[in-house]
């Protein structure tokens, strides 16, 4: 596999999101990959709306087989759900189980009139049928389950990726 | 031995007492229980965590505040609630403590929460339900006789986490009525085993139990004294219903020796918290002034309270070793 720049995909959903977004578009990051990603394309963007975060676990479907996820994060929605236009944010797309989580806690914090999804990667494998809007990079391959790719955050906000065999 | 509150992973399987429970595991539930916190706020005040669970609430013993927040928590995480007003059930007609579970079983329960007059038994029936095979339902304690209270042990660590932010530097007092006080014997369970390193139990010689040295507090019997620069007062409640001797001479006489008044809480420190696992009374271990002034934490108490038992049902449900 070739290596992923992680600034490139960057810039790249940035100009594919520039013309579809306006300054009242909302931003949710996906803990805890999805929040990086999620403050940098709102400075990127010049949104006005503060982003928000969320943390699936509590909304995860395999709660009964593998339990809660050690110390969860706080879920934290600081605009108005009701009739916003909402992007979700997350770093990479696999199943769309963790998609799916989301979409529903955002649903008990208001009905938002629109819910996009912005991923930097599409590693494929969907279990669910869901899509993204924004995307910078389909590998022409699934990845192999064995297989992660974790987005990794530096001291300025850098992104960097990296492919780990598990 | 094994201890009947894990499971074979060393996962919490029922919670019965906080002795014998390991640091990371209190951490755990404490760090669970801060995002819980921020359900209150939402538009809809729900998770799905424990849908379809079925929970019965087991009161052998009168409790409105620790029902009705188990109760908030169970349904905040969507399960079914069902309150047991045993007083007026079967057991009033004879029926065994063993019979009420077993029949309560055979109703699909998930989850026993247990308050009861005897110390012992949320785990007799933890015990019971360990030999007959039935390791996927769970037991909480929600305060057995004089035994052990450990989700109020818990969202006490919880309120002083939140004021104080760290166990490690903190002096701690424990005032009043210790010898009847299922809350004090989990408190100090719980505050030694987070690292506070001074942990004070203040009380008249009466009401003391004789050994509770042996718990690894400092013991005072003068108010005082013990109260002089403490970080966090915990008072205990005066358990007129549980004292059936000469133990103290009169409420009045007890308030004007060992009630929490401004003058005594000004020996704290400035920053001082006062918690109270309530009820109240007031004019007995606590002044008005100082139940409702600015160093008072108690009414957060319950709050955090719902939050904590959240945390404790959502990590008993959902486990590792769990293939429900």
């Amino acid at each position: 596999m070739q290596s992923l720049d992680a600034e490139a995909l960057f810039r790249t959903l940035v100009e594919q999101m520039r013309p579809q977004v306006s300054p009242q578009t909302a931003l949710v990051g996906i803990h805890t990959g999805g929040v990086w990603l999620a403050a940098r394309l709102h400075s990127a963007l010049g949104l006005t709306q503060p982003p928000g975060s969320i943390d699936v676990s509590f909304y995860r479907d395999d709660f009964g087989s593998k339990g809660l996820h050690p110390q969860p994060k706080r879920t934290d929605i600081p605009f108005t759900v009701e009739g916003a236009d909402v992007v979700i944010v997350d770093d990479v797309l696999y199943t769309g189980r963790t998609t799916r989580a989301a979409i529903n806690e955002l649903f008990d914090f208001g009905r938002p009139a629109r819910v996009d999804l912005a991923v930097l990667v599409d590693r494929g494998s969907r279990e669910l049928p869901i899509a993204p809007t924004y995307c910078a990079l389909t590998l022409p391959e699934p990845l192999p389950a064995s297989q992660s790719l974790q987005l990794e955050s530096g001291p300025a906000g850098e992104l960097t990726l990296r492919l780990i065999d598990a | 031995m094994r201890n009947p509150q894990l499971n074979k992973h060393g996962e919490l399987q029922h919670l019965l007492t906080i002795d014998g429970l390991p640091r990371d595991i209190l951490t755990a539930i404490l760090d669970t229980a801060a995002p819980f916190t921020e359900v209150a706020e939402r538009e809809v005040k729900k998770l799905p965590l424990l849908r379809g669970k079925s929970i019965f609430n087991l009161f052998f013993e009168n409790s409105t505040r620790t029902r009705t927040t188990f109760e908030i928590a169970a349904k905040r995480l969507s399960a079914d609630v069902v309150n047991l007003n045993v007083s007026t059930s079967s057991t009033a007609k004879g029926e065994s403590l063993l019979d009420t579970v077993d029949n309560l079983c055979a109703m699909q329960a998930d989850m026993f929460v247990v308050r009861h007059a005897a110390s012992g038994a949320p785990f007799l029936i933890a015990q019971h339900l360990f030999a007959t095979g039935r390791d996927d339902i769970h037991v909480v304690n929600a305060g057995d006789g004089r035994h052990a209270h450990p989700t109020q042990g818990l969202l006490d660590m919880y309120t002083i986490r939140h004021f104080k932010r760290d166990f490690t530097n903190l002096t701690v007092a424990i005032v009043g009525d210790v010898l009847h006080s299922r809350v004090a014997r989990s408190q100090i369970g719980a505050l030694t085993t987070l690292g506070v390193p001074e942990v004070r139990v203040i009380g008249p010689k009466t009401l003391l139990p004789t050994d509770v040295g042996r718990l690894g507090v400092r013991v005072f019997h003068d108010i005082r004294e013990g109260l002089h620069d403490v970080d966090v007062v915990m008072m205990l409640r005066l358990q007129n219903e549980r004292m059936n001797g000469a133990l103290l001479p009169t409420p009045q006489e007890f308030y004007k020796v060992w009630g929490l008044t401004a003058e005594k809480l000004a020996l704290a420190k400035p920053d001082a918290i006062v918690m109270h696992p309530g009820p109240m009374n007031r004019g007995v271990e606590i002044d008005s002034s100082v139940a409702d002034g600015a160093q008072a934490v108690i009414l957060p108490q319950v709050t955090f309270g719902i939050a904590v038992r959240m945390a404790v049902m959502s990590m008993l449900a959902g486990q590792q070793g769990s293939n429900k």
